[in-house]
């Protein structure tokens, strides 16, 4: 056990913690929004999957990543679109219907990948930023300035979440027609609207996540890549009781776990892999399972709204 | 009134039908953009599973899982609950009995064979149970649970088929593909037609649908399931212990799940094997979903996605189309049958004094037990 308390071993821990806490960090605050507003989509799956391979596509045909994630976020503000017409417009049970929209992305993604493609190979996706002078200091650089763009953009991402959802009428907004429709929609707010709104940007979100990983962190598309980590996403929004700073702590922890497990697999501890992958799973279940009893929903959460007459 | 129900309720049964001829419109415009011929394709994909008796031998053998897994979400949906275990339920199914099979590997048919599905039921049981007591005592998210119960389940199968379930043989030829020893033949159940792999667990699964149906609408445990589903509030006022019934939805929807993989073990395969679970607890939400949440429903409904299934597999192999496409089909039928539900619940409304009679395809639609229902049980 010593060689997993060793400096380079802990940095390496804590950096590809930090890494694979993008996706997740994209994909639930994005989920977030949809939820505050009273939409739950679980389609997360499948729209980072389709993200993920459209993204692989256009930098396997262009080279350009930042083209890449464009292409991913319109694919995954399509596929938000999608999910919205039917949980918001035509009233579908959401955990259902989120369902179908994994199945449709797993497969529509797995589909385009052996027509258009066929063997997985690399890309060259973003880079890790070089500063001179600060990404050359060790340690420090390492853990701080040694990572790519996206995963400073998912970063950021949160303290922009905390100003929109608290200090903006557009938050005000989300807020109510999650908490009380009947009321905001007297007051005029377009409950629909919001939630279009609130749902596609969801999805844009989740379909840069689904690219951060094929074109960031992995540089390459597998079918079925994101092994339930869109589902993981869904339930770091519960875990983080709706709020970006609880979003954050869980996309941290499980990330750290994540790279735990892989470190412990590379280092070749006697413990299974098996079990070592099995980890955060585990763990969300007991994190979900602890906090369930304190933490209070969005009070229209899962609720379709139709107007009375 | 009841004279003009038979409209709506006409376009209502046929609303799956238009939903899969949708979803494989919807598949022929993405296999046109992508330059595949989908008429050839749609065509030996229908012939592949239902133009010849081996087509539907495998059609039919495909259909039994299918058939048995869209029976426990039929319960759970009906119990409010979303299970989305299937997956995870039938590997564990699997893998209990194999292990007891195994295990007991002298014993004589007629014990060891029931001992065997009874293990794999009780296994799947346990996977759905735990999600069903976390639902019932501290109110988890069934969805997310169960969803982590599949990738932990899928772990479990890993570590036992490379560890303690492996085949010695492979470990002495030193191939190690990861699987175990060939069950016993006692257990093996009977094949109908010689030369394919349909085997008797299709009748199975057909008494086990009817039998579903009785414990459903005839039968209190049923009814109070359907009434859980459609109110837990009206249902906590009529004395109901809504807790209970939320997690035996999910403890019987594991256990037909669990159920699944046992016959896939004894029927199909003969051992446990990496594969095994084959996507069958997704498909079955879109069996249960295409059969209405109905026992007798999923019957037809498991015969058509299977078919789908062998089809696909034949088209892949004669035009190279991806089987894949069929992921897309059954993702498409799902969000269109729950979106379709919206005209369901206006049409009844608009034609029925008595609003929202029966159950729409919905769990959890806040309605009352309607007087019909509630009749209808002892």
């Amino acid at each position: 056990m010593n060689e997993l308390f060793s400096l380079t071993v802990i940095v390496g821990i804590i950096t590809s913690g930090i890494r694979l806490a993008t996706p997740y960090l994209f994909a639930s605050l994005g989920e977030m929004f949809g939820q505050r507003s009273g939409v739950v989509n679980l389609g997360v799956e499948g729209i980072m999957l389709t993200g993920a391979f459209t993204g692989y596509y256009a930098v396997l045909k262009t080279g350009n990543p930042w083209f890449g994630m464009a292409v991913a976020l319109a694919t995954g503000a399509l596929m938000g679109l999608l999910m919205a017409v039917i949980s918001v417009t035509m009233q579908a049970e959401q955990g259902i219907s989120g369902i179908g929209l994994t199945l449709f992305g797993a497969g529509l993604s797995s589909l385009l990948m052996k027509v258009l493609v066929g063997t997985p190979t690399g890309v060259s996706g973003f880079r890790p930023i070089n500063i001179p002078g600060l990404s050359d200091i060790p340690v420090l650089g390492e853990l701080l300035f040694n990572y790519e763009i996206p995963t400073y953009i998912a970063f950021l991402l949160v303290p922009v979440s905390i100003f929109i959802l608290g200090r903006t009428t557009l938050g005000l907004k989300i807020r109510a027609v999650g908490q009380n429709p009947e009321a905001a929609d007297s007051l005029g707010v377009s409950v629909v609207g919001v939630r279009y709104a609130t749902v596609i940007f969801g999805g844009a979100m989740a379909g840069v996540a689904g690219a951060s990983l094929s074109i960031s962190i992995l540089d390459i598309f597998q079918e079925n890549m994101t092994n339930g980590m869109g589902f993981i996403a869904v339930a770091l929004v519960y875990f983080g009781s709706w709020r970006p700073v609880g979003i954050l702590a869980g996309a941290i922890l499980f990330s750290m776990v994540n790279a735990l497990q892989l470190w412990v697999q590379v280092l070749g501890l006697p413990i299974s892999p098996d079990f070592a992958v099995m980890m955060p799973y585990v763990l969300t279940i007991v994190v979900l399972a602890l906090t369930a009893k304190q933490i209070r929903q969005p009070a229209a959460l899962t609720k379709p709204y139709e107007r009375g007459e | 009134m009841r004279r003009t129900i038979w409209i709506p309720r006409l376009l209502e049964a046929l609303l799956p039908i238009v939903a899969v001829l949708l979803a494989f419109a919807i598949g022929a415009i993405l296999l046109l953009a992508l330059g595949e011929n989908p008429l050839q394709a749609y065509w030996i994909l229908i012939t592949g599973a239902f133009g010849s008796v081996a087509g539907w031998t495998a059609t039919l053998t495909k259909a039994t899982p299918l058939m048995l897994v869209g029976l426990g979400v039929c319960i759970s949906f009906r119990g409010g609950v979303i299970n989305i275990g299937g997956e995870g339920q039938l590997i564990v199914g699997a893998l209990a009995t194999s292990a007891v099979a195994l295990a007991l590997r002298t014993w004589p048919g007629w014990v060891l064979l029931p001992l065997c599905l009874l293990a794999g039921a009780a296994a799947g049981g346990v996977w759905g149970g735990i999600a069903g007591v976390l639902k019932a005592r501290l109110n988890v998210n069934e969805i997310l649970t169960t969803v982590m119960l599949n990738a932990i389940a899928f772990q479990l199968m890993n570590w036992l088929l490379r560890g303690p379930m492996l085949d010695p043989a492979q470990v002495a030829a030193g191939t190690n593909i990861p699987q175990t020893a060939a069950l016993p033949e006692q257990v093996w159940l009977l094949r109908l037609v010689p030369r394919t792999q349909l085997h008797a667990g299709i009748f199975l699964a057909i008494a086990l649908a009817v039998l579903v149906y009785f414990l459903l609408w005839r039968t209190t445990i049923g009814y109070r399931i359907r009434t859980v589903g459609l109110n837990p509030a009206a249902a906590r006022y009529a004395g109901i212990p809504v807790p209970t019934y939320v997690a035996l939805s999910l403890i019987l929807g594991g256990a037909f799940a669990g159920l699944a993989g046992a016959v896939e073990v004894t029927g199909m395969h003969h051992r446990m094997l990496e594969g095994l679970s084959g996507g069958y607890g997704f498909s079955g939400i879109v069996v249960a979903l295409f059969g209405k949440l109905h026992p007798l429903g999923v019957i037809p409904a498991s015969v058509l996605f299977g078919g789908l299934l062998v089809g696909a597999d034949k088209m892949q192999r004669a035009i190279q189309v991806p089987s894949a496409l069929i992921t897309v089909i059954n993702g498409l039928v799902v969000m269109f049958v729950v979106a379709s539900d919206l005209y369901v619940r206006r049409a009844r409304r608009r034609y029925s004094a008595e609003a929202a009679a029966g159950p729409t395809i919905l769990p959890n639609t806040q309605s009352l037990p309607s007087a019909d229902q509630a009749s209808s049980t002892p």
